[in-house]
């Protein structure tokens, strides 16, 4: 009998504020370590959080993007326990009463789609970094990240495999980015996954699950979840017991080791943090933030499959990021898609196609492509008009990426113009018709192939600027003649 | 001089009868004089408060003039102040220089004050006695084998004894007026939000107010007005419109509604303070008050709900002194919980750790809700109460303590009779109610003898109203402890 895997994700995603969630300290990366930490950071005596509304707007802009619950009052409480990187000796978050409660994300995994609903999201500030290297026998302490603001956004238990949980994952991650709460930076772990994994029989109650902590890529996801879900069943197959713990991935040896069992859990201590009043949203404000709300990608997705009859898989790979979207419209701004119905489709295939492998060559965002919008609009639209062939666009795409400049400088520059003088091209026709009479006579005998053979040679001829369908009417025309 | 009101100090400035460097050095030396005997202050430091007191002298020769310019002032050493040592009274800060000043501190160097320095304290305003200090228990003037209250002992005691024309303290369950009650002096704890918590080092954060002592009601009111003030630094801090608490100094009693909590005149009460304290309603009643008895029928709750919210927020506020950052560190330690274990088991002193302990224990899974969240269904019950109340009345007034000064050592032993010190204070506390006490005559071995006054939200103005009416009709607040008057 199979194993039914059963996985919820805790996403802590840092939110894109300038300063930090409770003081005015900078939260740019990279800094040299306590820079960017003042007093409140480093919990000097007699200091006082103060709540970030930037914060607060990003989790409302979240809480409108999955259609969850906004709580109108929610609750900022300490979560009490010592480690030399949380100055305060606790961590202001949210636990009874969280700003966001509900929504859900709609995923697409092996080729189906899927709701996944999510429990709540909550604000909270990050721990600082202990550096354990170089300190002669010491650590370090890097407060620089105490303080940042986090998200915390936590899934129902609603995946059943490694790939679904990826491709929420992947949607989320999307999603912040999208809504412009979070960089999405993964190295520099402003987005940070932890898994719940039980396994179980189909139909049987929940397993036991353990939680997999610094998962900080996809990938590592994927196998954290893969080996933990492995290492289960091969217990409960053995007839053994699974406990309740935290677990950490190692990506070095591509294997979880135990953190912490459930016996050694902390106690928080949790309590409403006195310092900080109840959050308080209005209604004003949520209706200001909506009415300043992009497209989200569900909607765009769609709108891209009705309006531009985008297959769904393109559809979603052309919405995989704002800027990609935003791209691909820009571009088709200047092409009259009641003429050139089929012209959105094309662009489709170029932007998720070759402009997304460019763009990945060179590690860039769409938003920072060194070739614009309009430019790859125009390409396409020197094809439509008939000025280039399909086959000459992708070299002058080329060109540009090369920073050769405006497609129709390269077309004049580089003679790329399509040959659609009758005359001329009749005259390459009859002398590639002469050259070749074996082909002539397999067509003539009923081989339509040979007739590729020949149009092959009118191209090579033209250096690929003839009109393809020109050629094969003229072809065929002379042929039958 | 040291008998005047800060007004008084305040015209002899103005008028160069006297500089703030001579004021200053005047008290330095009173400061000198009796510090050995009441041990009045953690940290002096002459040159740093003269520098000050000559940065006042020039603002006052270019014809500046505003109420405290150049009026040295004690700051209770809670109040982080930039460049002076900020001990708490605890081996876990005593090596603490804080590096920014607190919102108080700011408003009062805006005001020209000179600081004359940080007074002593219960540890991390703790105690209700100043015993719990790591720098030695203060004294009381009126008599050093006594205490002089707690946990702003410092403060009060300076100010009793002449040694300060003014102080700061702070009150989470009666830490400045049980003091001014013990000391006969005044002291006021002001509505919970209106003054800035930033830079007072948290004991308990739902709690804590600062608030000021002086000898009279009048000086009360211009050191509020300097304090208080909305700080967008401290989320719990109040934006109100800036007001004047002197404005009903003058105002006559006639028609003003006294209620008296019979709660707080029952049972408990020494004899002498309750005749001391019904003395004091005869000569409200004098000046055309009327009083209605009230009831306040949950305030036997309020030691005990106290005694587990102030321990819980305590127990996490007091997390952050673990060794790593600043202050106390263990010389000798193994691993990182080693560290932490051996620094705060000696960093902090007994009834710090004793309240950690209970807090963390009223906060631990399977208790909160039996202890902490009872403690706040409780503590709104209180608020209740008063609201209640002042349905009836315009203010309340009962006895600040149910005693007088008690001898240095007498409850040390006994924390839960310590804690019955707090039984007519802490209630406005856990209410967020403004309240004062002011003397009101002498009980059993010529002690003072404190009268608490409370009003609803923000009624500062009218309960300095009562007080000052009152201290014009008597000369308790006068009296100066033996040995301490001017010579």
């Amino acid at each position: 009998m199979s194993w039914e895997i059963v996985i919820g994700l805790e996403t802590h995603a840092q939110l894109s504020t300038r300063s930090k969630i409770f003081s005015g300290a900078a939260t740019a990366f990279g800094a040299a370590p306590n820079t960017q930490a003042c007093g409140v950071d480093i919990a000097l005596p007699g200091t006082l959080p103060v709540l970030n509304r930037g914060a607060v707007e990003r989790a409302i802009r979240f809480a409108l993007a999955v259609g969850g619950e906004l709580n109108r009052t929610s609750v900022f409480a300490r979560k009490n326990y010592f480690y030399p990187d949380l100055p305060k000796g606790y961590q202001i978050s949210q636990y009874e009463a969280p700003i966001v409660a509900g929504g859900a994300l709609t995923i697409l995994a092996g080729g189906a789609e899927k709701v996944v609903r999510l429990t709540r999201a909550h604000l909270e500030e990050d721990a600082g970094k202990s550096l354990h290297e170089d300190f002669h026998g010491a650590s370090g302490i890097d407060l620089n990240r105490a303080g940042t603001p986090l998200l915390e956004i936590v899934s129902e238990p609603d995946m059943r495999s490694a790939e679904e949980a990826v491709a929420y994952a992947r949607t989320l991650h999307a999603l912040v980015r999208w809504i412009e709460i979070c960089d999405g930076n993964m190295q520099e772990g402003s987005f940070r996954c932890d898994a719940n994994v039980s396994v179980r029989r189909p139909g049987a109650p929940l397993g036991t699950r353990c939680e997999i902590k610094n998962l900080n890529s996809f990938r590592f996801l994927e196998r954290a979840i893969e080996h933990e879900a492995r290492r289960q069943i091969e217990i409960l197959e053995a007839g053994g017991r699974i406990d309740q713990e935290t677990r950490l991935y190692d990506p070095e040896r591509d294997e979880t080791r135990s953190l912490r069992s459930k016996e050694e859990a902390h106690d928080y201590r949790y309590f409403p943090d006195p310092d900080l009043l109840p959050l308080a949203v209005s209604e004003q404000w949520i209706a200001e933030i909506r009415s300043r709300m992009p497209e989200l990608p569900a909607a765009r997705r769609a709108r891209f499959e009705s309006r531009y009859k985008l297959s769904p898989q393109v559809a979603a790979q052309v919405t995989a990021s704002r800027d990609k979207a935003d791209f691909f419209e820009r571009s088709l701004m200047k092409i009259d898609t009641e003429t050139y119905p089929e012209a959105p489709r094309d662009l489709a295939n170029v932007t998720v196609g070759e402009l997304t492998s460019q763009m990945n060559e060179r590690g860039l965002e769409f938003s920072q492509s060194p070739v614009s919008p309009e430019q790859i609009g125009r390409v396409q639209a020197l094809v439509l008009d008939g000025t280039i062939s399909g086959k000459i666009a992708k070299d002058v795409r080329k060109a540009m990426w090369e920073g050769e400049g405006d497609p129709d400088a390269i077309v004049a520059r580089r003679g790329l113009r399509q040959i659609s003088d009758a005359g001329a091209l009749e005259a390459i026709v009859a002398e590639v018709l002469a050259a070749n009479p074996r082909s002539v006579e397999e067509f003539r005998a009923g081989k339509e192939k040979a007739l590729n053979a020949l149009v092959g040679q009118v191209m090579k001829a033209t250096k690929g600027k003839a009109n393809p369908q020109q050629v094969n009417d003229l072809l065929k025309g002379k042929l039958s003649g | 001089m040291i008998e005047a009101s800060l007004a008084e100090l305040a015209d002899a400035l103005a008028a160069k009868k006297v500089t703030s460097v001579e004021l200053t050095e005047r008290y330095l030396a009173r400061i000198d004089r009796h510090q050995g005997a009441l041990n009045a202050f953690v940290t002096v430091d002459r040159e740093r408060s003269l520098a000050q007191a000559r940065a006042a002298d020039a603002r006052l020769a270019r014809g500046e003039r505003t109420p405290l310019l150049g009026i040295p002032i004690a700051h209770k050493d809670i109040f982080c102040a930039r460049g002076w040592l900020t001990t708490c009274a605890s081996k876990m800060l005593a090596n603490f220089v804080a590096p920014y000043d607190a919102h108080v501190i700011e408003q009062f160097g805006a005001a020209g004050a000179v600081i004359l320095g940080k007074t002593n304290m219960d540890e991390f305003a703790m105690g209700s006695s100043t015993e719990n200090s790591h720098f030695g228990p203060a004294r009381n003037p009126w008599d050093p084998a006594r205490v002089p209250g707690g946990s702003s002992g410092g403060s009060a005691a300076a100010v009793a004894a002449r040694l300060a024309p003014c102080a700061t303290g702070t009150d989470t369950g009666g830490s400045i007026r049980q003091p001014a009650g013990f000391c006969g002096i005044s002291g006021i704890k002001p509505t919970y939000g209106l003054v800035s918590r930033y830079g007072l080092i948290a004991y308990a954060s739902s709690l804590d107010q600062g608030g000021a002592f002086a000898r009279g009601a009048a000086d009360l009111a211009l050191l509020l007005n300097a304090m208080a003030g909305f700080d967008a630094r401290d989320s719990t801090s109040l934006e109100r419109p800036k007001e004047d608490y002197a404005r009903d100094l003058a105002r006559p009693l006639a028609g003003m509604r006294i209620g008296l909590p019979r709660e707080y005149f029952g049972a408990g009460m020494d004899a002498d303070v309750r005749a001391a304290v019904e003395g004091a309603l005869a000569v409200l009643r004098t000046l055309g008050a009327t009083a209605v008895e009230v009831g306040l029928p949950n305030s036997a709750l309020s030691v005990p709900a106290y005694y587990v919210i102030a321990p819980a927020e305590a127990s996490s506020n007091l997390a952050r002194f673990d060794g790593v950052r600043y202050g106390y560190r263990a010389p000798e330690y193994g691993d990182l919980a080693d560290m932490y274990r051996k620094t705060r088991a000696q960093g902090f002193g007994t009834e710090v750790k004793r309240r950690i302990l209970v807090g963390t224990y009223v906060l631990s899974h399977g208790y909160y809700d039996a202890y902490y969240l009872q403690a706040q269904r409780v503590r709104r019950l209180i608020a209740q109460d008063f609201v209640a109340a002042f349905g009836e009345c315009d203010l309340l007034i009962g006895p600040t303590s149910p005693t007088v000064a008690f001898p240095v050592g007498a409850q040390v032993s006994d924390p839960v009779q310590m804690y019955l010190n707090d039984i007519y204070t802490v209630g406005p506390n856990l209410a967020g109610l403004p309240a004062l006490s002011i003397p009101c005559g002498f009980g059993a071995g010529g002690l003072p003898v404190g009268l608490q006054v409370v009003g609803p939200y923000f009624s500062e103005a009218r309960m300095l109203n009562l007080a000052h009416q009152f201290q014009l009709a008597t000369d308790w607040h006068r009296r100066a402890p033996p040995g301490f008057a001017a010579q």
